[in-house]
């Protein structure tokens, strides 16, 4: 308990032990309205103070300040003891609230606990203690055991494994070495680092992801929107129905003080505080128990739009597959195999695509012919004269561009041909195969639990292996030979196609398809961590690869959306319903404390669920 | 230019509303976003205009929610 909360608890207990004295005293006596007006005053003091504050600065709608009117009210109507205990409820709930607040504020920060609060740096040989915004980029730092990275870095000396759980939720320790990069806000399990900074402590990961956490409250979601609007009409309106209800039906039905009692349980009904809080707490946990998860979601409308996916559409390599290829055959026509990985090897040389990395890998002995004349053509593949043959390294396009003449051949089951030609004639095939990820399978049957129907995979790859990959991962559609701007078209064919009113969810490595991540309606990235194209592009982030945090990410927001609509509906039908009886007779003040402090707190506690798995 | 401020006192989340709208309001202000839970004022606003935009923010924050205070 804070300082400030201890003393409200004070002055209630105070309050609470006048009041049994007030009651145990002659009614209307002196003594007794002296002892209720002190029990009124020790929790009204503050109140009445900043109603009186607010009103000289022009806010009238005010809590407080209804609240004061509410209870004053009472006390003219000679209702002292209910005058007393609506304040007095009043500040209990007030407590109470700001008590479950504090905590899930505590709770909250307690997920996000990334920051590194220090670093230790090694300057003309001495370990100094520093904040880490005070490192430069380049010096070196020091990481002992148990202690945090505080800047992304680069090991410089010095074996151990690190736990990266805070960012990608993943508890298995990864072991790195020399040459090794860390990413700030893992935490250095066995031995001592040394290590050297690779940027400032601004743009280090760990700070990257506070700030984009932090500020995910910007990108409101709907019904965030919605309670914000309906707070400010919901007050004034409640006020005025209240001084309506004072004034009219005395004039017809007579007994005013009847009617004025009735109105001041309007006034303590007014405040829209149970709304505005829980909303927002709802989606705010929610992205912070994802972030423990290593899931980061940038905006609470991204819960509410992912909570609603009816498709989710999958790039292949990086995502559904590991992304790392191997070569697994050849077929020659007339050349021998090693003559062809040869050729290949060497045109593909300069290449950074994964494919061509592979057939290098596979050769793997020194490139030592020269190579000239590169050309990469873009969705066909690459041409490039290798001694003194011109070699044409792609698919069947580039083979047709060429005037080679391609033989039938068998077709590996699931693996992607690269068709090999020199100088105009077809000398043959290399296939290569990519590894689908471990718990693809699993992450897809999880997906149709959650009664996702539309699981589609998009990929450039050959009709054969897409269609392999799609029918050992039960997927319900595929789209096979897709350009890079070809998927962006798919997408949008399948956002118009879309008859349900659910979301399209693109997951991607975020690498080379940020247009499909900005079309679809949520685009998510994969293995953000250490990518930071990933993190720009995307509205939701896996900082691992695994694909199985998807169907979480989808539990974890219908779990907040439900929270939030059940805060919803809850508190104003308990306000509803209160104002209801409050008119027609059947509701005391009690109930209408209830209804204002009392439903604020509950869905306070109800929204902190989100924390929880 | 955006800039992240904390806040510290913030105790009524419809408080926190009626900042947003007021500050939003003030010239040179592109968007402003104050989060409740995690205290945070999100400005992003031209960067001459910020320190008077600042100055009157203080203000405003003070009128609505006296005990709360911006750290600038």
């Amino acid at each position: 308990m804070t300082r400030k909360q201890r003393k409200s608890l004070y002055c209630i207990i105070l309050s609470a032990l006048l009041l049994i004295a007030a009651k145990l005293t002659d009614k209307f006596s002196t003594l007794s309205l002296a002892l209720y007006i002190a029990a009124y005053l020790s929790v009204g003091f503050m109140p009445l103070k900043k109603a009186f504050r607010n009103i000289t600065r022009g806010n009238v709608f005010d809590e407080n300040f209804l609240m004061a009117i509410a209870t004053i009210g009472a006390f003219i109507l000679r209702e002292y003891t209910e005058g007393v205990a609506v304040m007095l409820f009043y500040r209990v709930g007030e407590l109470f609230e700001s008590i479950a607040v504090g905590k899930s504020r505590k709770s909250i920060s307690a997920l996000m606990d990334i920051r590194p609060d220090i670093a230790t740096i090694l300057r003309d040989g001495e370990e100094l203690e520093v904040s880490p915004d005070e490192v430069m980029v380049g010096e070196t730092i020091l990481i002992k055991a148990g202690g945090k990275v505080p800047i992304d870095c680069e090991i410089t000396e010095g074996n151990s494994s690190v736990d990266t759980s805070a960012l990608t939720g993943e508890s298995l320790p990864r072991e790195v070495t020399v040459g090794d990069r860390l990413q700030s806000g893992c935490i250095n399990l066995s031995g001592v680092i040394k290590a050297r900074t690779v940027c400032d402590f601004g743009s280090s990961t760990a700070s990257k992801i506070l700030e984009l956490v932090e500020t995910a409250a910007d990108k409101k979601s709907k019904s965030e929107a919605f309670i914000t609007r309906f707070a400010r009409y919901y007050t004034p309106i409640v006020v005025f129905s209240a001084l309506a209800l004072a004034v009219i039906p005395s004039h017809i039905f007579g007994s005013p003080s009847e009617w004025i009692r009735r109105a001041l349980i309007f006034l303590v009904i007014s405040c829209p505080c149970a709304l505005v809080i829980s909303v927002p707490l709802t989606f705010f946990g929610a992205i912070g128990s994802a972030s423990k998860n290593g899931i980061l979601i940038k905006g609470s409308c991204y819960i509410e739009q992912l909570a609603k996916a009816s498709h989710t559409v999958f790039d292949k390599t990086g995502t559904l597959t590991k992304g790392c290829f191997k070569v697994v055959g050849c077929e020659c026509e007339g050349i021998s195999e090693k003559e062809l990985l040869e050729l290949a090897a060497h045109a593909e040389k300069s290449s950074t695509h994964p494919i061509a990395r592979a057939i290098v890998e596979k050769y793997g002995k020194q490139l030592s012919l020269p190579v000239s004349d590169i050309r990469e053509l873009s969705g066909m593949g690459i041409v490039a004269v290798v001694g003194e043959k011109t070699v044409a390294v792609g698919n069947k396009k580039l083979m047709e561009k060429v005037g080679a003449q391609v033989t039938e051949g068998n077709c590996t089951a699931g693996a992607t041909e690269v068709l090999v030609a020199t100088d105009g004639r077809f000398v043959g095939r290399i296939f290569i195969s990519d590894e689908i990820k471990q718990d693809a399978k699993e992450s897809m049957d999880k997906l149709y639990e959650l009664g996702i129907r539309n699981r589609i995979m998009l990929t450039g790859d050959n009709e054969e292996s897409a269609k392999k990959i799609a029918s050992l991962l039960s997927l319900d559609s595929y789209r096979a030979r897709l350009l890079p701007y070809d998927k962006v078209e798919a997408v949008e064919e399948l956002l118009k196609n879309k008859t349900d009113d659910g979301t399209l969810v693109f997951v991607g490595d975020g690498i080379n398809d940020a247009p499909v991540l900005t079309r679809a309606d949520v685009g998510i990235a994969m293995g953000g961590l250490g990518s930071d194209a990933a993190i720009e592009a995307a509205d939701i982030v896996l900082m691992d690869d695994k694909l199985c945090k998807l169907p979480l990410a989808i539990r974890l927001s219908r779990k907040a959306v439900s929270i939030a609509r059940q805060n919803i509906v809850f508190a104003l039908s308990v306000k509803l319903i209160v104002l209801l009886l409050g008119a027609l007779g059947y509701a005391g003040m009690w109930l209408a404390v209830f209804a204002d402090v009392g439903v604020s707190v509950l869905a306070i506690l109800n929204a902190m669920r989100t924390m929880k798995k | 230019m955006k800039k992240i401020y904390k806040m510290e006192n913030l105790e009524c989340a419809s408080c926190a509303a009626k900042m947003e709208d007021a500050i939003s309001k003030l010239e040179g202000v592109n968007s402003v976003s104050i989060s409740f839970i995690s205290q945070k004022l999100t400005i992003d606003a031209d960067e001459e205009l910020l320190p008077k935009i600042m100055k009157k923010a203080v203000k405003i924050i003070s009128k609505i929610e006296p005990d709360c205070e911006i750290i600038l």
